[in-house]
């Protein structure tokens, strides 16, 4: 069950060279929500967009192509994005709300669904919910630390920010590589990332992450009713280009591989906080 | 999921109700007997007595037939709160009355019938906080515990004192009414709905799950249970709430991963997100609990969140009309 309930799996790409273009993998996220938008599945949808410091994401409604494209690439650092997830549906007056997140805010979405203590109204208005992979996340001022420390690399220039095959990788606008082991990033990831049980956003509607596919490919998890429903339309809708995950390299083992090690190592943590921290106190468990 | 499939089976077919139903400790009956009794008991002592056979049909002829042979009985018992809950409740629009037809009997509540005493009820939802200057709110929390199987502290102030944590008296024309107790402080509570308001949805998913603890059958009950597993624990776990609780019991173990759900629960903005990580302003917060209940890092349940959409499908079917 690392992998969460699915009805398909598949690698896939947006058909559009536009979204393509500053897409991190296969454009997947921004394909979706750009087409359930001209399909009136959505009529917005929460996004991580630009902030005023670069590679710093706020949560943003974006209720037209221009906002997604503005919100497209992996920013590694914390979206608030369930912070708008109550005002989507009154300053903006959205009745059929787009999310995207991280595994834990889809956690916290569903969570907010089912237990709608302060979200009065929101448990009927999500409409589409793109869960991406996550293996950790940073504050943003780690990924700073990152980039211009261990870098030496302006963040301004900064073109794109990658984790991916053993590494964390920083490329600029003028052409230049770098990249640093991972193992110099483990200490700024957030803390409360050590508690997390889920690498593929198992409870998404639809999720999406580069690993398992090639470059410029995701890999697609679609997992509920809603979500095989959407897929489904969108396919239809010639919105994607998809391939058999069995024909791709490195496929769904390695995706597997990271998820049992995400949740081995994170659930021998929570183990940890109930024994190892003080003498005959524990540090509190979320999942009990 | 076969407690799913039972579920819905709850909601649509009846068949596994009564079962359910005697499998259950010994209760009191909470239907008004007394239209059967005036028609059984003068029968015997007066065989003649036409009049009385008369009124017994008057009293039984009008009666609804029950879609469902089994309501459980529900009270609303207003102490120092604003209506505001129940409003709430009543925001579930077609879905109150779907309530009350096919699961609960209102049978208390000042705003809306004219009970006057607090009778027995299956659940109790208490909405407000206890003025125990004030004598007979004090009498009326203990008579809502005596006469509760269940109950509920609806809403922020039931649960945490919420705005009633600032009164300190010294207004016209009971300035000595100035302590203020969440209900948990007089008597014992079985489940928390917090937030101020509460929100419909939140009061109509205790609504049907309540219904399934009290009269489904053992699969149903677990599943109840672990729904309401969370709210109970809230209730064991004290009377006091604050923005704090996301420094104190998130932040401060650990555990913020800055999804920005406090933000969005707080009624009055106390929250934004600084960096990723929740800044409270303490002097705006009124302490009603919402942030901490709704952070998926204060209590998170695999068993129940992972059946979200079983659980969502099966709810929506309870309260189709």
């Amino acid at each position: 069950m690392v992998l969460g309930n699915y009805k398909q799996v598949v690698a896939a790409r947006s058909t559009d060279p536009e979204i393509l273009r500053g897409a991190q993998d296969g454009g997947i996220v921004t394909q979706l929500f750009a087409y359930a938008l001209d399909a009136g599945i959505i009529d917005g949808a929460i996004v991580a967009g630009p902030s005023d410091e670069p590679f710093k994401p706020e949560p943003m409604v974006a209720t037209t192509r221009e906002e997604l494209m503005a919100s497209r690439g992996t920013r590694y650092s914390i979206s608030p994005n369930m912070s708008l997830i109550k005002e989507v549906t009154r300053s903006y007056g959205l009745d059929k709300v787009g999310v995207v997140g991280t595994p834990c805010q889809m956690q916290a979405l569903r969570k907010g669904q089912l237990y709608p203590v302060g979200l009065r109204d929101v448990p009927d208005k999500i409409a589409l919910a793109v869960g991406i992979f996550c293996m950790e996340n940073f504050p943003y001022q780690g990924i700073i630390q990152l980039v211009e420390d261990h870098g030496a690399t302006k963040l301004d220039n900064v073109r794109k920010l990658d984790i991916g095959k053993g590494k964390f990788w920083i490329y600029t606008e003028r052409g230049a590589t770098v990249d640093l082991p991972l193992k110099v990033t483990h200490k700024y990831e957030q803390p409360g990332c050590h508690v997390c049980l889920d690498y593929v956003a198992n409870l998404a509607d639809i999720s999406t992450g580069s690993v398992g596919a090639p470059d410029g490919w995701s890999t697609i998890f679609v997992r509920s009713a809603k979500g095989d429903d959407i897929w489904a339309k969108a396919i239809a809708a010639g919105a994607f280009e998809t391939k058999p995950i069995e024909s791709v390299k490195p496929g769904i083992d390695l995706v597997t591989k990271l998820a049992t090690d995400k949740i081995t190592k994170n659930q021998k943590y929570l183990e940890s906080r109930a024994t190892e921290y003080g003498v005959g106190k524990a540090l509190r468990n979320p999942y009990i | 999921m076969g407690i799913l499939e039972s579920l819905k089976a709850l909601l649509f077919g009846k068949h596994d109700v009564s079962e359910g139903k005697k499998d259950e400790k010994p209760e009191p009956a909470v239907q008004k007997a007394e239209p059967v009794k005036t028609e059984s008991v003068p029968a015997t002592e007066k065989p003649a007595d036409v009049i009385v056979e008369k009124k017994a049909s008057i009293i039984q002829e009008p009666k609804e037939e029950k879609p469902v042979a089994e309501k459980i009985t529900v009270g609303h018992v207003h102490m120092s709160g604003c209506t505001g809950c129940l409003v709430s409740f009543a925001d579930n629009y077609e879905g109150l009355l779907t309530i009350l037809d096919k699961y609960a009997d209102l049978v208390y509540c000042l705003t809306l019938a004219d009970v006057r005493h607090i009778p027995e009820m299956d659940v109790a939802l208490v909405e407000g906080s206890v003025c125990i200057n004030d004598h007979l709110s004090v009498e009326e929390i203990i008579e809502t515990r005596k006469n509760s199987k269940i109950v509920v502290a609806l809403g922020g102030c039931a649960c945490y004192g919420n705005i009633t944590r600032f009164c300190r008296g010294g207004q016209m024309n009971q300035p000595q009414h100035e302590g203020f107790l969440p209900i948990g402080d007089l008597i014992d509570v079985d489940v928390y709905i917090p937030g101020c308001a509460p929100t419909p949805q939140q009061i109509r998913n205790v609504c049907v799950m309540a219904y399934l603890l009290l009269k489904g059958n053992d699969e149903q009950k677990a599943l109840a249970g672990a729904y309401l597993t969370p709210f109970m624990n809230l209730a064991k776990a004290g009377t006091e709430a604050c923005g704090c609780d996301i420094m104190t019991q998130v932040i401060n173990q650990g555990l913020c991963m800055g999804c920005g759900s406090c933000a969005a629960a707080c009624p009055v903005r106390a929250i934004s997100m600084e960096y990723g990580k929740p800044q409270i302003e303490r002097d705006l917060c009124i302490k009603c609990g919402a942030c901490y209940a709704q952070c998926p890092r204060s209590f998170f349940s695999f068993d129940v969140v992972n059946q979200y959409e079983a659980i969502m499908d099966a709810i929506d079917a309870a309260m189709q009309p």
